[in-house]
């Protein structure tokens, strides 16, 4: 089934600068959950959080790695492509920005593009959804942007999470940055974020 | 629609604030170091904040609140054309008063008012790199900063201490930003370095001609260079404010006359003026602003 082009933000120019300022700030404020403040509706598989992430950061510019999930279902890749140009790479170390609808849906960090010691930038940005960003198993997460500590608790976490994430802040300034979608709401983890299990 | 409906919103097109907004992400993500980014040409010569213009303009929404000022004051060519430009571009508040901004486009200064959470400090800068001028190849010191190789610096403030008995840099003073990149704070005074650590504001520092961006996130640890044995310190002045007696802030000297007269008065223009609305008065503020109108 066809899932269509319709969608996407109706207001791009308000829209956008409202979700990057949700993005911005949270990844500001690591483990905060910040709101966007008019989400874009949801198109078959990519939730609107998903949708107004992909339209904010990407255009013609950004190698877009969508998973096998969300680019096996017709329609979203021309949805992609519709409205924002990318291209689409298979290959994940190819990737500016790498989207999924869940965590089984993700190779490993390590799978995707880390940026180089002298140009950390380059790496892939993530955007995963997820189940919820509170009411889970808490972690303790410290870092700049955080006074102190802070404590996450998202549901549906890759599995092995906090090791995989533990070798990306080894690999500091490279590693890949995270953003953890759901609820109308985003959480990010910037690669500066550090980790620890507990209570 | 008003008579400017030919622009975009905030004056740049979508694409260019993607672009720009995925610097800005990059940035905050690895505080200190300088993401490359594609600089547009802005409808103001290089030098007089089109890097922080450009910022500004990726960030700002029709809800935000704007203040801009040039070396601590909201009434100088540069302030006022940078607000104006954002009054008419984006339609956005504007305002003086630094605990009302959203947004703080500054050249050269932080506001003596302590920053809060939600506020969005924006430097201008002339020359990100601080090895420059120590290291003129872009290919050498993008190396130094992969390999934190950052000896060079500490010798330049070493030569400062073997030539004149201290380290005699006044202004970008180089910082290290949680241990990792040095940093350039763009040309503020040192006055004003202690400010930038732990800060509850979020950092950002366009360099429009050298097409540069960076960040330092809240609560962010940001250290001056030193030696054990010649730690940092600040400026201090002799003595306060001639309009509102303010102590501990940065003073500019205001020649009076042609005989040696002169003046010391706050920078911070919005701090003097609302310490003076207060009822503080310095040593030349003269009679109560009724009495002086």
């Amino acid at each position: 089934m066809d899932i269509g082009l319709d969608g996407g933000f109706a207001e791009p120019v308000r829209q956008a600068q409202s979700s990057f300022r949700a993005i911005m700030d949270a990844l500001a404020n690591p483990g905060t959950i910040r709101k966007f403040a008019d989400l874009a509706p949801a198109h078959g598989p990519l939730t609107g959080e998903l949708v107004s992430t992909l339209l904010t950061l990407s255009d013609q510019d950004t190698s877009i790695w969508l998973s096998d999930e969300l680019r096996q279902t017709a329609g979203v890749e021309g949805f992609v492509a519709f409205h924002t140009g990318a291209p689409m790479v298979s290959e994940t170390g190819h990737a500016v920005l790498a989207f999924a609808g869940s965590a089984n849906e993700l190779p490993d960090f390590d799978a995707f593009n880390l940026g180089t010691q002298e140009y950390p930038d380059r790496s892939t940005t993530i955007v995963l959804g997820v189940t919820a960003l509170e009411g889970g198993d808490e972690l303790v997460i410290r870092g700049p942007g955080i006074r102190d500590h802070l404590n996450i608790s998202p549901i549906g976490l890759p599995e092995g999470f906090v090791a995989q994430w533990a070798a990306n802040r080894e690999l500091f300034p490279r590693g890949v940055d995270l953003l953890l979608v759901a609820d109308g709401a985003v959480l990010a983890l910037p690669r500066s974020t550090r980790i620890a299990e507990g209570h | 629609m008003t008579t400017t409906a030919q622009y975009n919103f905030a004056y740049l097109d979508e694409q260019t604030k993607r672009m720009i907004r995925r610097a800005i992400l990059k940035a905050i993500a690895i505080p200190g170091y300088q993401v490359p980014f594609s600089s547009r040409e802005m409808p103001m010569p290089y030098g007089w904040g089109t890097g922080g213009v450009q910022v500004t303009a990726s960030i700002i929404g029709p809800s935000d609140v704007l203040k801009v000022i040039d070396q601590g004051a909201d009434d100088t060519t540069n302030a006022v054309s940078i607000r104006a430009f954002f009054a008419k571009v984006a339609q956005v508040q504007t305002t003086t008063h630094t605990g009302e901004a959203t947004i703080i486009q500054t050249r050269h200064r932080i506001p003596e008012r302590v920053l809060g959470q939600g506020q969005i400090l924006v430097y201008q800068v002339p020359i990100p790199e601080p090895l420059r001028f120590l290291e003129p190849r872009e290919t050498e010191t993008r190396k130094m900063h992969a390999l934190e190789e950052y000896g060079l610096m500490h010798v330049k403030l070493y030569e400062d201490i073997a030539r004149h008995g201290r380290i005699a840099t006044t202004y970008a003073y180089p910082v290290k930003v949680e241990g990792r990149y040095v940093m350039d704070p763009s040309p503020t005074p040192k006055f004003d370095n202690p400010k930038m650590h732990m800060s509850e504001a979020l950092q950002l520092f366009g360099a429009g001609r050298e097409h540069r961006i960076y960040a330092v996130p809240p609560h962010t640890e940001v250290v001056s260079l030193d030696f054990e044995d010649h730690p940092f310190a600040i400026q201090h002045f002799e003595e306060p404010c001639a309009l509102c007696g303010a102590e501990q802030v940065y003073l500019d000297e205001v020649i009076l006359d042609d005989r040696g007269g002169h003046m010391y008065v706050c920078s911070d223009t919005d701090n003097c003026e609302s310490r003076r609305a207060e009822g503080h008065r310095g040593a030349l503020a003269g009679h109560a602003v009724e009495a002086a109108e």
